[in-house]
């Protein structure tokens, strides 16, 4: 383990600016290290990533190997103990200032005391849009996740499919390049979440915005990635990177295809290698 | 491994130990009313002790001697916390039990009625909440009325109470403890039914497989599952016991108990014995919660429910 | 209603209640009703009573009309009964004997029956099914009111012990411009302005306090720890300080509503979960606008909590209160001095006031409460 060239480096997480124009994040030896009463816990070690614009990328990994905690780090809800990182050419928490992300959580999230609409509309009101801005950038997402004609019913009056798009249109709304999303169709049972897929993927190529996708479901990741990183626990690192060369526009059949069956071998081979690491 | 951890980086001073848990904060505020108490004590009785000044010929006085002679004065508007101190320890520890100047003497009379008051009214709110946990009838007729009780002043009821209790020749501890009663029952019936009430449909569902009688499911299930529920009312309706405790005592012309003391000390101006009948029922009713918290723990953890 | 259909004849609760209605008119036939000797015959309200009854009670026994329209007549019957019987002994007060005990017993075991089988009334309609949940507490008082009007008028037990509920009705009437001159001294002036400065304040305070941890930790016990407290004893002292009027009456109110607020409300706006929040950091959020927009709404259940509890403890602190002195108004101060001149039917007309003051007041806050948290799983009755 090599976490020493990192430790080598000044504690303060500086900000790379000599990234090309069209790298959205790019990571280099970054650690996070957890204090616990049991001594630290070394959450992230030495990760090094790049993720071009237009990316679908997810990480994958058993629980404990830090994919959610890297997801965070990019979104600056944690800080990196170590390394270098930067979204859009800035550091982290310039970018969440500069609203260049929406986040979508394991749970919706959605807050009871308002509508659909007015749960959209949130982010929107923080940010401080004028009403009609507002209004036309509601419509327009809601559209986007198929829950035009739901505006004025409350989350608890919808199903968890539809309140998961809900708060996905509630990411979009900000209307970010850059999508992030910590495992969010974890709770849902699986005809939804294929269906839910697929409408990821339809939105992404109509949008053509760069996703960073947390799961540990290998055939969600390989149906909906142009990249997927492999890590594994103690300590949290990257195992592996696979390209896929899946054509952009796929359907749920691709998922019987051989190429297909291809990639999730690899990503299956990486999971097993990187959970006997640790025995 | 060369792995060398990179620490967040943490205080190392050690006061941030103490002040991160509740001990230290709560010594802080504590010794903040204190100070307070002092400032205000003598903000109140500066204007007094001008007029004793004046009234002495005495023109001239250092402050920091009138400062001193606030915090001493007989009948002080606010008095201070060190003359109410002492006037504890010279009305408890000073003065025989049996006297009726004893701070002692008057809080076993409260003590007394609250503690039977306290036990009338959980036995018959343990009761009540197993009848109206097993009878529709009872839950749908008498529950509606327990619930909106609990909106009455019932307190005011009090002086009638001990008044026409007294007029039939029923007096002393009896009529006290039955607004105690009164008042405790209410919090435990209402706790104790959502208690027998909290077991979750599946294990209620498990009774029923067993085809177990409704008296074996109450034993089994229903009882252990309502006990950390009594706990907690028990607590509220200690409280509430010693409320109705004092407040019994007001209207009995203020022969004796922590109720009395208040009222005599109003009658008299004498604020050093409110304030010291008012940290004595404070006290009491911080032992008493407190050892039905110890009950609780010792309980829950015999029950294997301690966390 | 399907009871109809079972055929098999067990022994349950309205089966006892009807034999022990039937046993009591028996009972009632064969005894004398009032001293010296009025039997049942000599008078003819209570003869007709008791034939009603006995038909109801045989009647129920027999299986015939259990249904709807079988209830509606037992109630109907159980009413006339009650009517009978208070009409006859407003002439007899004090010389009831064990007939007229019998028949009340009987029509107090025949208004059960009839709670009994509304209790088991079932209807699709959610808003009839509201008022049967309705009509079995009213009947409970009701039966309760008409059974204190027998009792204490029957066995005639002194005006001074325990009046009976047609004579606090009268006092009340009678004494509208008192009552109101004493409600509007300690609940318009007293309670009110005391409730909205304590919960007012507690509030701000809540807030302040949240934002410091240090405070957060070192007030939340302390307030746990006052809301146990008898705190009605600075009473007298509120009384010496402010005078013998309503300020001193509201000062007691403050302090008794100021601590179950401030604790409700810091440990609400604590209440939201760390993803909530992740989230509104996401959005690059600033300290108001998550207070504003999460924090407070989250908090709002427990807020009313507090402010349900205070509707209380404000009322009872402010008659309380008045026992320590005030002026020849209030509420307190009426029932204290009546008390001491024995006179009970004003004590219970005055308690009578402070029982709908104060269920007025927990039921427009109850109100409120709905209307602001109509989403919490509480209110709407659904899951989480």
């Amino acid at each position: 383990m090599n976490a020493l060239a990192s430790a080598k480096d000044t504690e303060m997480v500086e900000t790379t600016t000599s990234a090309s124009p069209n790298r959205v994040i790019d990571i280099e030896n970054l650690s996070l290290t957890f204090e616990t009463n049991d001594g630290p816990v070394h959450a992230l070690s030495d990760i090094d990533l790049k993720i071009e614009e237009g990316d679908f990328v997810s990480f994958i990994g058993p629980s404990g190997c830090g994919k959610t905690t890297l997801l965070r780090v990019i979104a600056d809800l944690e800080k990196p103990t170590a390394g270098h990182i930067s979204v859009n050419g800035v550091s982290p928490e310039e970018a969440r200032l500069n609203r260049a992300y929406g986040y979508v959580f394991q749970a919706a999230a959605l807050y009871p005391w308002r509508t659909i609409a007015k749960n959209v509309a949130l982010p929107l009101e923080i940010m401080g849009l004028s009403a009609a801005e507002q209004r036309d950038r509601i419509a327009r997402n809601m559209e986007l996740v198929n829950l035009t004609g739901f505006e004025k019913k409350y989350p608890w009056q919808l199903s968890g499919g539809m309140q998961q798009r809900a708060s996905i249109a509630r990411a979009l709304a900000v209307e970010p390049d850059l999508l992030l999303m910590d495992e969010p169709f974890g709770a849902l049972d699986e005809i939804v979440r294929d269906h839910l897929n697929e409408q990821l993927l339809q939105l992404w190529a109509k949008t053509n915005k760069t996703v960073v996708f947390v799961t540990h479901s290998i055939p969600e990741a390989v149906f909906l990635s142009t990249k997927i990183v492999v890590l594994c626990p103690r300590p949290g690192r990257i195992y592996d990177v696979i390209e896929s060369d899946l054509p952009r526009d796929r359907s749920l059949d691709i998922r019987e295809t051989p190429e297909f069956l291809k990639i999730a071998h690899r990503v299956r081979e990486g999971l097993k290698a990187g959970h006997s690491y640790e025995d | 491994m060369t792995d060398v951890p990179l620490t967040q980086p943490r205080s190392t001073n050690p006061f941030s130990g103490l002040m991160s848990g509740t001990v230290g904060p709560v010594t802080v505020v504590v010794l903040a009313i204190i100070a307070i108490w002092y400032i205000a004590a003598v903000a109140l009785n500066t204007p007094f002790q001008k007029d004793i000044y004046e009234r002495a010929g005495q023109s001239d006085v250092a402050v920091s001697q009138m400062v001193t002679d606030t915090l001493f004065q007989e009948r002080p508007v606010l008095p201070a916390p060190h003359q109410v101190i002492v006037e504890i320890w010279e009305t408890t520890v000073e003065k025989k039990i049996t006297s009726k100047r004893s701070l002692v003497y008057h809080t076993g009379i409260t003590l007394s009625s609250t503690l039977m008051g306290f036990l009338i009214g959980t036995t018959l709110g343990i009761l009540l909440a197993i009848g109206i946990v097993h009878s529709r009838v009872l839950d749908k007729s008498l529950m509606p009325w327990i619930i909106s009780s609990q909106t009455i002043p019932i307190l005011a009821i009090a002086p009638m109470i001990i008044v026409v209790l007294n007029a039939v020749g029923i007096s002393g501890l009896l009529p006290k403890a039955m607004i105690s009663t009164y008042l405790s029952f209410f919090p435990v019936t209402v706790g104790m039914v959502k208690g027998l009430r909290s077991p979750e449909v599946m294990h209620m569902d498990l009774m029923h497989t067993y085809s177990a009688t409704r008296l074996q499911a109450f034993w089994k299930l229903r009882l252990p599952y309502a006990v950390p529920y009594l706990f907690t009312s028990m607590k509220i309706g200690m409280a509430a016991s010693l409320v109705g405790a004092i407040v019994g005592e007001l209207p009995t012309g203020a022969v004796a108990g922590l109720g009395a003391r208040l009222l005599a000390g109003s009658y008299y101006g004498q604020t050093v014995q409110i304030w010291s009948a008012l940290l004595m029922a404070a006290f009491l009713a911080g032992s008493l919660v407190a050892l039905i918290g110890v009950l609780e723990k010792l309980t829950l953890k015999r029950m294997g429910m301690a966390q | 209603m399907s009871t109809m259909t079972a055929p098999k004849r067990r022994l349950d609760m309205p089966a006892l209640l009807a034999w022990f209605v039937v046993a009591m008119v028996v009972v009632g036939l064969f005894s004398p009703i009032f001293g010296p000797d009025y039997g049942i015959m000599d008078v003819p309200r209570l003869a007709l009573c008791l034939v009603i009854l006995a038909i109801a009670g045989v009647r129920y026994e027999l299986g015939f009309m259990r249904n709807l329209v079988g209830d509606l007549i037992l109630g109907l019957v159980t009413a006339i009964a009650a009517w009978l019987l208070i009409a006859t002994v407003t002439n007899h007060a004090g010389e009831a004997t064990l007939g007229f005990w019998a028949l009340t017993a009987a029509t107090w075991a025949s208004a059960w029956l009839f709670v009994e089988r509304l209790a088991v009334w079932k209807s699709a309609s959610p808003t009839a099914q509201r008022i049967i949940n309705l009509a079995i507490p009213a009947m409970f008082g009701i039966t309760l009111l008409v059974l204190w009007q027998l009792i204490v008028t029957g066995a005639g037990v002194p005006k001074v012990l325990l009046p009976a509920p047609s004579e606090i009705w009268v006092r009340l009437t009678n004494s509208v411009p008192t009552l109101w001159a004493d409600f509007q001294q300690t609940f318009l002036k007293a309670v009110l302005a005391g409730y909205i400065i304590g919960c007012g304040s507690a509030f701000i305070v809540a807030i302040l306090v949240d934002r410091v941890p240090f405070l957060r930790r070192g007030l939340l016990p302390i307030g746990n720890l006052v809301s146990a407290l008898p705190i009605i004893g600075v009473a007298p002292i509120m009384v010496m300080w402010f005078g013998f009027d309503w300020p001193s009456k509201a000062a007691v109110v403050i302090i008794m509503t100021f601590f179950p607020m401030l604790v409700n409300t810091v440990s609400g706006l604590a209440a939201s979960d760390a993803m909530q929040r992740d989230l509104m950091r996401t959005y690059a959020s600033n300290y108001w606008q998550t207070l504003l927009k999460l924090r407070l709404p989250m908090a709002m259940p427990f807020i009313f909590n507090a402010l349900k509890i205070n509707s209380t403890l404000a009322l009872i602190g402010a008659i309380v209160a008045e026992f320590f002195g005030t002026p020849i108004v209030g509420m307190g101060f009426r029932i204290s001095t009546e008390v001491g001149r024995m006179n009970v039917d004003m004590v219970w007309a005055e308690i009578a006031v402070a029982a709908l003051a104060g269920s007025l007041f927990y039921g427009i806050v109850a109100l409120l409460e709905r209307a602001v948290t109509f989403w919490h799983p509480s209110v709407r009755g659904g899951r989480a």
